[in-house]
């Protein structure tokens, strides 16, 4: 729809500073006026950046203390002890050591997947004439308009059917499955702005079409894989309905991932709630992201953006 | 080179056509013939009932809270986090004030889009879990923790009908800003600053800046939020199955169309009466996706 560029690293129109500055009889108004409406843009920002850090900050303040704790003292005071001890709790009898490594490994093996299948599908529908080609473009990109909802029912028969109810394999296939319209959609658009003359000079050279693409076309389409597998990452990361409705069964919680296992915590927690360790389990998943975050912020930012300006 | 052409394109198309066939192309289908049986997943054979489950549909006053609902997150999802993300976005962007006639951005506003954006990453189910703490109804909550410090009356978010569905809502608006100020400030970064000079020369306020420079430019980005910020009105299973009183509650004061379908699948194994509904959603989404692009249309402003 729109060209917009996501690299949010791009400066902010006019941050170059201006060679020689006017100067005029009111440049010390404006000046005052300026430093007030700065002034006012920081108290504005900061409100809002308190509002976005607080919830966040508390839930680390309160997994350190006990129970009695966190009904009796102050939001945000400190603990008064350090201990790992509902740490602990979180890790072994709520199981967040579990979920974290059963989503991981669900992720991983189902963005490699997407990945894999997309781009495969997406090279083919982008650079290759055959009878049938937008017929099958057009079904992946149509998934787009379609709420998982609607399907849910559907879905829950199908992976019945196939025995696949309550295993990874069905988790794993119904994620690839789910992610391929988006990106299908998005590296079609991006394979096909990939210039000719490369390729046509390495069939010249003899490549075959297999070697043509995992050797050439795929380094060449780089950026936006990686855009498009940060996209994937989070959003199969952050899943909620489809395990739900897919993990459920005998001994399902033994598979469950983590934004599963965490909301059930919480659901199931009632009066004898041991919120502390409920806190624990909070810090422990989203600290991982704040570190993850720290380090590719950028490609974070520009990767999931990226659906909104194509 | 025209030698297997043919093996390649079918050997790289089967398996991602094959699983999308599946698990997508499938179950969509099945919900449209689904939604015209009774089947409630025992007996082997299908009883085709016509629009018996739509008729249904409409004279159920769960079906009808759930609409209600997503029409006010309809409405003030999109609304008020497109208000604040474009606030602070202009903020962050040209609220440095102008040298020589530039505007700039605020100082440290990289830092501003890192914190913004954070709550993006974040999974809505584990959103979901910390409002809850978040809006307890005792003082191990945190806003009622600081109420009780300084000697207020606790409040009870979810618990009260009326303050339900908007306590939810207000999640949803924390977590979405800070991924639309970041787009809204790539599109305003996007925005020649020689047009921000010359209106400035001209003598234009920072009010005027805004709406008629910069608010037309972004129109297209506005117009893609709207339809995503619509299209997450009709969703927010997540939250209410995490955080309302029992699933829906207070007295269905939270429920959305989502949770029913689940609730009616997995409680009451009405499969024909959920698939029912997410046809529904489906007209719901398409219509408002359709309506939004075509009442919004302008001319694009071309640069």
């Amino acid at each position: 729809m729109t060209n917009l560029r996501t690299d949010v690293s791009a400066p902010p129109p006019g941050t170059v500073p201006y060679p020689g500055s006017r100067h005029s009889a009111s440049a010390g108004r404006e000046k005052k006026e300026i430093k007030l409406f700065s002034g006012f843009a920081h108290v504005a920002l900061a409100i809002w950046g308190i509002l976005v850090v607080a919830p966040l900050i508390w839930v680390v303040l309160a997994s350190f203390k006990s129970n009695t704790e966190i009904f009796t003292a102050a939001p945000f005071s400190l603990p008064s002890k350090i201990s790992f001890e509902t740490y602990k709790t979180a890790w072994t009898e709520a199981h967040i050591g579990r979920y974290f490594l059963n989503s991981v490994f669900v992720v991983a093996v189902s963005t490699t997947g997407t990945m894999v299948f997309g781009s495969m599908a997406a090279y083919v529908l982008a650079r290759y004439k055959f009878v049938g080609n937008r017929f099958i473009y057009y079904l992946f990109v149509s998934g787009l308009a379609f709420p998982v909802f609607m399907a849910i029912v559907p879905l829950f028969l199908i992976l019945q059917n196939l025995n696949l109810l309550n295993t990874y394999t069905g988790l794993i296939l119904v994620y690839i499955a789910y992610s391929l319209p988006f990106t299908v959609f998005f590296m079609t658009a991006f394979f096909k702005t990939l210039p000719n003359h490369v390729a046509e000079a390495a069939i010249v050279d003899g490549a075959s079409h297999t070697r043509l693409f995992f050797q050439v076309m795929l380094p060449m389409a780089r950026s936006g894989l990686v855009s498009i597998t940060i996209f994937n990452i989070v959003g199969q990361w952050n899943q909620y309905l489809l395990p739900v409705a897919i993990m459920q069964g005998q001994g399902a919680d033994q598979k469950w991932v983590l934004t599963q296992g965490i909301a059930n915590i919480s659901v199931s927690a009632g009066y004898q709630a041991n919120w502390a360790a409920l806190f624990a389990a909070l810090t422990l998943s989203i600290l991982p992201m704040i570190i993850v975050y720290a380090f590719f912020q950028r490609q974070i930012q520009s990767g999931l953006t990226a659906g909104a300006t194509k | 080179m025209k030698h297997g052409r043919y093996p390649f394109i079918i050997g790289f198309l089967i398996v991602p056509v094959a699983i999308y066939g599946t698990f997508v192309v499938a179950a969509y289908l099945q919900a449209f013939q689904l939604s015209f049986t009774n089947w409630r997943g025992f007996s082997p054979d299908v009883n085709y009932i016509g629009f018996d489950n739509f008729t249904k549909l409409f004279h159920d006053n769960v079906f009808w809270k759930a609409i209600q609902h997503h029409i006010l997150l309809l409405i003030f999802l999109p609304l008020l986090t497109i208000i604040l993300a474009l606030f602070f976005a202009f903020l962050l962007n040209v609220g440095g004030g102008s040298k020589g006639g530039r505007t700039r951005g605020v100082w440290g506003s990289k830092v501003y889009r890192v914190v913004f954006f954070f709550p993006q990453l974040l999974a809505l189910a584990l959103v979901a879990v910390i409002f809850a703490r978040v809006y307890s109804p005792d003082e191990s909550g945190l806003i009622n923790g600081l109420l009780h410090q300084f000697g207020g009356d606790p409040i009870l978010f979810l618990a009260d009908k009326n303050l339900a569905l908007w306590s939810i809502l207000a999640v949803l608006v924390w977590q979405a800003v800070g991924f639309y100020v970041v787009l809204f400030s790539a599109g305003m970064g996007s925005i020649p600053t020689e047009i921000y000079e010359a209106a400035a020369l001209d003598g234009a306020t920072r009010g005027t800046l805004f709406f008629k420079v910069t608010l037309p430019l972004l129109w297209n980005t506005l117009q893609v939020a709207w339809v995503y910020l619509g299209i997450a009105a009709f969703d927010a299973f997540a939250l209410v199955n995490v955080m309302s009183v029992d699933r829906g509650g207070p007295d269905g004061a939270t429920t959305v169309l989502g949770l029913e379908i689940f609730r009616n699948m997995q409680d009451y194994a009405q499969f024909g009466y959920a698939s029912a509904m997410g046809v529904v959603l489906f007209f719901l989404t398409i219509t408002f996706a359709a309506l939004t692009l075509r009442v919004t249309r302008r001319d694009a402003v071309e640069l």
